[in-house]
């Protein structure tokens, strides 16, 4: 049992600690998100240089060879950052089924350009009716003709009128609701057939419905085997849920430094509202809060980077904190700092936003909760 | 005690029952279904027609043409009013500077205002709090100098709602600096908002919208006829309007209209989904709140009931806001968790009349529902943070 972390993930962490401090400040962060693409191609070419959007990708892909406890270490900062970046969709989703089954040939089509930061990536993870369900698969993929061809839609597709690249789950056999019979494909974008409805999201991310209307693909689009998708999926969907709530964690905890900063200085009845007993005690809550989620987080990635078969519920767990403790240091922040926590013009409201986003994304409290209560 | 309507109520429920049935305009129904943000002119339309049917003035007396209405009719206004989905009634005329002046104000202000405000014909702002005195009232720095004939008012007030609408605007300004208490040399003006030297810039809010804003006020001349009251004891007429406003904050009839609804939508396969009806966390989670609402709806009941005549509700009412608030948020937040992916777009352009159905993101109102949430963030925070409303029960109610 060790908690430090080795010389390479305490340079990750010092690196991306600074780019955070010293690039990327809050008007920064509100001009990307307010851009036509809703984030800086340049930041994502610095990331790509500084070797960000390689890290859970082997040496042999081209990556360095990171896992978890290397994302974590990112996405935490990219919490205290508020970061707008597109690195879920792109180094965690898409890459995560491109690492895990995407043939030679794939990832020099694919993943390569992805971490040289040339190519935008995403997975259209979830459907309209599916809520938290992954599983819940209605487009299917017919052969036709030596052609698979894709009709269906997907739903708040992170990246998703970025990317070039959408890997898309549809199904080639079985009924809505079953494992089996998914089958993932490389769509690219500029495919005939698919449609986008792009918007931004509440968290100052964009995201979009996407429409497969007879999308024709070669077999040679399958990512992996014909009707085996889902356990890749399942697993590329932990990644992301322990990825989020890394970042739901540095969310938390720039909340609770921010909330504390304020009190001090926030003067009402001729003292910083710091002073009053009855805030106190809530900051203390929100501090706990944090040790608790920061807790959990350690543990999961550990789990997770061991491979450890009980990863899945360390990942539930750590989601369901932050989605239950995470809420309540959104609220807390929001309401200590008075009319200024609503205002759109201080940081507070978009942290909080990203949270309750968090907080909707790959299973809420009570869905993961349920996973644990199993 | 005896929980059932009498035949007189029955009668009176039928005819509110009627009148929102009738009389709401059909592009403002449409509007409040669709989740469209009413404008100004659809505000004053709506309590246009409740004035001309004589039921603008709620809770205010007969002879300033209010209703007169016994808590049970008050009751019972509100719940239809909820039940049609009508808009909310804009509170600052007609809940907060309305009673001070009829409670405070001389027979010229009476005759001068009070028949606008029913009528809304004139559309009233609150100018209460500043940048630095926001829970703490009294350390307001807005200054009103005397200088013979009118107050020269200088300072600025922040959070105020819906001012980019506003004709007018009341004012708590320190006209007295020679005070042993912070709270005397307060007084309460009347001020036109179109007198040289206001202006006002918007604040935007978490969601987005433009609701509040900053109101400044340089060397603006306010007639000395536009004090309420007597000069330098505004304090207590304000704290009186407070007490109107936090009643008003609970807003149980709405939050049980919203949850009613919250109940049907959960039954149905939104976007082909399983209904939500068959996730017991959401149920128990939904059932909670009920009864939480059912309590609070009878306390409010017993608290109409006590103050029945006609006096102002006392402190009693900071509980009111307290867990109306809490329960509204709670209400907030369920439909949040309901909305699941769909609470992430941010799709504010589609909430407009008419805009066509094949092009909306989501179902029904759902891309709605978390901004709904963080607006209403707000709730806890406005009209006395519910810190302060804990701190009056604490000192006033259990004399701690
Ligand atoms: C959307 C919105 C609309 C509004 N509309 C209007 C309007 O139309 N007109 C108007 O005049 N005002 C309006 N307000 C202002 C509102 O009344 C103030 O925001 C409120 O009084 C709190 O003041 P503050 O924002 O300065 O917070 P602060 O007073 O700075 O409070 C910050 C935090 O400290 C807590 N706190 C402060 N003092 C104590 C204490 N003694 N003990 C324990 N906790 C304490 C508060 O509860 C809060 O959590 C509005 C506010 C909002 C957000």
């Amino acid at each position: 049992m060790d908690f430090s972390f080795d010389d390479i993930q305490t340079m990750l962490a010092d690196s991306v600690g600074k780019f955070i401090d010293n690039e990327y400040d809050f008007e920064t962060r509100q001009a990307n998100a307010g851009s036509d693409r809703g984030y800086d191609p340049a930041v994502w070419r610095t990331f790509a240089e500084l070797g960000w959007t390689g890290i859970p990708f082997s040496e042999a892909d081209g990556g360095i060879g990171g896992g978890p406890v290397e994302l974590m270490i990112v996405m935490r900062a990219f919490g205290r950052g508020l970061v707008v970046e597109p690195y879920l969709a792109n180094v965690v989703l898409a890459g995560g089924v491109l690492r895990r089954v995407a043939s030679a040939e794939q990832k020099d089509d694919w993943l390569a350009p992805m971490i040289a930061g040339e190519l935008q990536a995403t997975l259209a993870f979830t459907e309209p009716q599916a809520r938290y369900d992954i599983a819940d698969i209605a487009t299917r993929a017919e052969l036709r003709g030596g052609n698979y061809v894709l009709d269906g839609s997907k739903a708040v597709v992170p990246n998703g009128a970025n990317a070039e690249l959408i890997v898309v789950p549809a199904r080639t056999s079985g009924a809505r609701n079953e494992r089996e019979g998914i089958t993932l494909f490389a769509v690219p974008a500029s495919s005939e057939g698919l449609g986008y409805k792009a918007y931004a999201t509440v968290d100052g991310q964009r995201a979009a419905e996407l429409s497969l209307d007879g999308v024709a693909l070669a077999p040679s689009a399958i990512l992996g085997e014909p009707g085996d998708g889902f356990a890749t999926l399942d697993a590329v969907i932990d990644d992301a849920t322990l990825a989020v709530s890394a970042e739901a964690v540095g969310i938390m905890r720039a909340l609770q430094d921010k909330t504390v900063e304020y009190s001090k200085n926030r003067m009402q009845f001729g003292v910083p509202i710091g002073s009053f007993q009855a805030l106190q005690h809530r900051m203390v809550d929100m501090l706990t809060a944090c040790e608790q989620s920061h807790s959990l987080l350690l543990w999961a990635s550990m789990l997770a980077a061991d491979g450890a078969a009980d990863a899945k519920r360390a990942i539930s767990s750590i989601k369901y904190q932050v989605g239950t403790a995470g809420r309540r240091v959104g609220e807390e922040a929001v309401q200590l700092h008075g009319g200024m926590g609503v205002s759109w013009e201080l940081d507070i409201a978009h942290y909080f936003k990203r949270l309750t986003a968090i907080g909707q994304m790959f299973g809420n409290a009570d869905w993961h909760l349920d996973r644990l209560a199993e | 005690m005896n929980v059932t309507l009498s035949d007189d109520e029955l009668a009176f429920r039928d005819e509110l029952r009627a009148f929102f049935r009738d009389r709401l305009p059909e592009d403002i129904r449409r509007k409040q279904e669709q989740g469209v943000i009413l404008d100004r002119e659809d505000h004053i339309r709506f309590q246009k027609l409740l004035a001309e049917k004589g039921w603008a003035g709620v809770n205010w007396p007969v002879e300033y043409g209010g209703t007169g209405w016994t808590p049970v009719q008050k009751y019972l206004f509100a719940t239809e009013m909820a039940e049609a989905n009508a808009p909310d009634i804009v509170p600052f005329g007609l809940s907060m500077v309305g009673p001070v002046i009829y409670s405070f104000g001389n027979d010229e202000q009476k005759r001068r205002f009070l028949p606008d405000i029913l009528e809304s014909n004139v559309w009233w702002c609150q100018g209460y709090s500043e940048p630095g005195a926001g829970s703490d009232l009294a350390s307001l720095k807005t200054r009103a100098e005397f200088d013979g004939d009118a107050y020269i008012v200088n300072g600025t007030k922040t959070w105020t709602t819906l001012g980019q609408h506003a004709d007018w605007i009341f004012v708590l300004a320190r006209s007295r600096a020679d005070v042993a208490r912070r709270q005397e040399g307060i007084s309460f003006l009347l001020v036109d908002m179109s007198t040289p030297g206001v202006t006002v810039r918007p604040i935007i809010t978490i969601e987005g919208e433009h609701e509040v804003n900053e109101v400044h006020f340089e060397n603006v001349r306010v007639p000395a006829e536009n004090l309420v009251g007597e000069e330098g004891a505004g304090w207590t007429y304000g704290k009186v309007l407070l007490q109107h406003e936090r009643t008003n904050i609970a807003g149980v009839a709405r939050s049980r209209y919203r949850l009613k609804k919250l109940r049907e939508r959960a039954g149905r396969a939104v976007r082909g989904a399983t209904p939500l009806t068959e996730d017991r966390n959401f149920m128990r989670k939904l059932a909670a709140v009920e009864v939480e609402l059912k309590a609070l709806e009878y306390t409010e009941l017993r608290t109409l009931a006590a103050v029945a005549s006609g006096k102002a509700p006392g402190p009693e009412s900071s509980i009111l806001k307290i867990k109306g608030t809490e329960v509204q948020q709670a209400i907030d937040t369920l439909y949040l968790e309901a909305a699941g992916y769909y609470a992430l777009p941010y799709v504010p352009e589609q909430y407009v009349l008419g805009f066509p159905d094949g092009e909306r993101v989501g179902e029904d109102t759902e891309t709605r529902f978390s901004l709904q949430y963080f607006n209403n963030r707000k709730a806890s925070i406005y009209g006395g943070s519910n810190e302060i409303q804990k701190n009056i029960v604490a000192k006033h109610v259990l004399g701690l």
